[in-house]
């Protein structure tokens, strides 16, 4: 091809390295931890005492009925929390935003709360149904309130989806401390994978199913962060695929929220960590989002799980405790950019 | 063509856009002048359906613009707005590729990945390629951004201020390669500019607007005149001829 009439202004640059070895590493801890995962716990639950039977041979019954859906759920809210913050930093192209600074899982207890009051004898199933569309009016709230604040202003929009969140959980603790709820409230506020098991999960497979939604439409994700101006340019419909979006987002929360509680930090933290690595071009993204969030959410429940053995802390805590650090390391690092 | 036939926009109570109707698309480059806030970036968010006008047809070599699909459009018809800030951590292979979507919808055949190949060739940003958008200079991302609209390969290319921020070398390359678009691949150009000598330099047809009207559409040397630039600009300019050039001095 032809070229311009201009020197070279600065040396090429080598082919970014594929980073293939962020996968391997990936896929060695998800078999490694999930492993371990499905043998630690209070019972002696080994390989050879599930082939041998075990004491009283029932071995094998706990590992299907309390380990094995402990670990998936894990897996599962893992990689599906990561996937609902991509998608939410896509849509309001902001590096800081996930459920848990917008609001979104605010709305989505709120729901759950509502649902108490007003439909206690309602299935697991249908609170969860209740939840998601708590959570889809939350987003849409978020993204409404956000469109007057300009898309640069980095640190000004989850602050302002903070503040969103905060008015809505005031307004879910009142009516619970009123109607004698907080204790059943602030099961959910933390989230644990304690009390999983078989028929206490099932509902994240439906999270899961929006993980491959979100990867079917990965391209239009990557588009619509472009901005509204772009997408149109190159004949995407903004808004449906916005709506898409916030449907994926506010599921995730709702299925994540009924099953285990908040797990916070994760859809921000680990969208970011790959983004540092790889860029943000979706397609590309969404495994390793997906094994990252798995792996972080895998350690720490076997952290929680190992660190007052035979007893448990919340997984929420020691999320928490991981989460803020990358957090703030982030933020520190993103300032040093002079972004 | 691009058609537009008594187009009108308004914002609020004032028309920023008022009863235009002129066609674009006969000429290889046309320049789209006029100062701040006479309506140029707003006629061009109307051709690229971003917003709806109050009043009159748009159509695109005949499709309404109002009823088209969008990604049939998209084929048609590409449009850089000015002031692009992508936050998203992309490469330029990336940005390229997405150029395509009208096309490939997200599945890139052999003929796909051909013209993103020729249109980072012909942007000579085959070294820059693997590099994230924002480790780019000013000049090197507008040749990016105008990589992703080649292999969108449109007949019309809308571009609203390409030389924004831009020095004086970079400045000239752009415009030296949109004059090869139109000449070498046939594109229809049209450009908002605001350095008149430039687009007198460059383009084959002025086009002046002030205050949401169309106020001089003509051959780039007729519009060089200290009589019309004085309408258009409000403020006295000198025209003088250099090398058979004229050229506009609007300083001091």
């Amino acid at each position: 091809m032809t070229t311009l009439d201009r020197t070279p202004t600065s040396t090429p640059t080598q082919a970014r390295p594929r980073r293939t070895w962020v996968g391997v590493l990936v896929a060695v801890l998800l078999v490694v931890l999930g492993l371990a995962s499905l043998f630690v716990g209070v019972s002696d639950v080994s390989p050879s005492s599930v082939l041998t039977g075990g004491r009283d041979g029932d071995a094998a019954f706990l590992l299907v009925a309390s380990r094995i859906p402990r670990t998936v759920a894990v897996l599962l809210a893992g990689a599906s929390l990561g996937i609902a913050g991509l998608i939410m930093q896509m849509l309001v192209r902001n590096k800081f935003v996930e459920p848990g600074t917008t609001g979104v899982s605010e709305f989505a207890t709120l729901g759950m709360l509502v649902t108490m009051i007003f439909l206690p004898g309602l299935a697991v199933v249908g609170k969860m149904a209740v939840a998601a569309v708590f959570g889809l009016v939350g987003t849409w709230v978020f993204l409404r309130v956000v469109r007057v604040v300009p898309v640069r202003q980095l640190v000004l929009v989850p602050l302002v989806g903070i503040m969103l969140g905060g008015v809505v959980g005031a307004v879910t603790t009142f009516f619970a401390y009123r109607l004698d709820l907080l204790q059943s409230l602030g099961q959910w506020s933390q989230g644990s994978f304690a009390t999983i098991m078989q028929g206490r999960y099932e509902f994240l497979w439906i999270a899961g199913l929006m993980v491959v939604v979100a990867w079917v439409a990965a391209d239009r994700f990557s588009v619509v962060g472009l901005g509204e101006e772009f997408a149109t340019n190159l004949g995407l419909d903004y808004r449906r695929v916005v709506a898409v979006g916030m449907v994926v987002i506010a599921v995730i929360t709702a299925a994540v929220l009924v099953t285990a509680g908040m797990i916070p930090f994760l859809g921000l933290v680990v969208p970011n960590v790959v983004s540092l690595i790889i860029g943000d071009n979706v397609r590309r993204s969404i495994p390793r989002v997906a094994g990252i969030g798995a792996v972080f959410v895998l350690a720490c429940d076997l952290v929680a799980r190992l660190v007052r053995f035979p007893y448990e802390i919340p997984l929420g805590v020691v999320v928490g405790i991981v989460g803020a650090a990358l957090f703030l390391w982030l933020l520190l690092r993103r300032r040093s950019r002079a972004h | 063509m691009i058609a537009l036939e008594n187009v009108t926009k308004r914002y609020g109570g004032q028309t920023v856009v008022d009863d235009v109707s002129i066609t674009f698309g006969g000429e290889g480059v046309t320049a789209l002048i006029g100062p701040n806030g006479a309506g140029k970036s707003t006629l061009f968010g109307l051709v690229g359906r971003l917003l709806q006008p109050d009043a009159g047809r748009i159509a695109v070599d005949g499709m309404a613009v109002a009823t088209t699909p969008s990604h049939e459009l998209a084929r048609n018809l590409a449009v850089l707005r000015q002031d692009n800030h992508v936050a998203a951590r992309l490469t330029v292979h990336d940005l390229v590729e997405f150029g395509r979507f009208p096309h490939s919808r997200g599945r890139l055949t052999v003929h796909d990945r051909e013209h993103i190949e020729r249109a980072i060739g012909y942007l000579d940003l085959d070294a820059y390629r693997d590099r994230f958008l924002d480790e780019l200079s000013g000049g090197q991302r507008q040749r990016a951004f105008i990589a992703m609209v080649l292999a969108q390969d449109t007949k019309y290319v809308l571009l609203d201020e390409p030389l924004n921020n831009l020095d004086l070398r970079h400045m000239t390359e752009i415009m030296r390669l949109i004059r090869r678009m139109a000449d070498e691949l046939g594109k229809r150009v049209v450009v908002v500019l605001h350095d008149i000598n430039v687009a007198a330099t460059y383009a084959d047809r002025i086009v002046a607007m002030r205050d949401g009207v169309v106020v001089a559409d003509a051959a780039a040397r007729e519009i060089m005149r200290p009589d019309v630039l004085a309408a258009v600009y409000d403020t006295p300019v000198d025209v003088r001829e250099i090398d058979g050039r004229p050229v506009a001095l609007y300083y001091g």
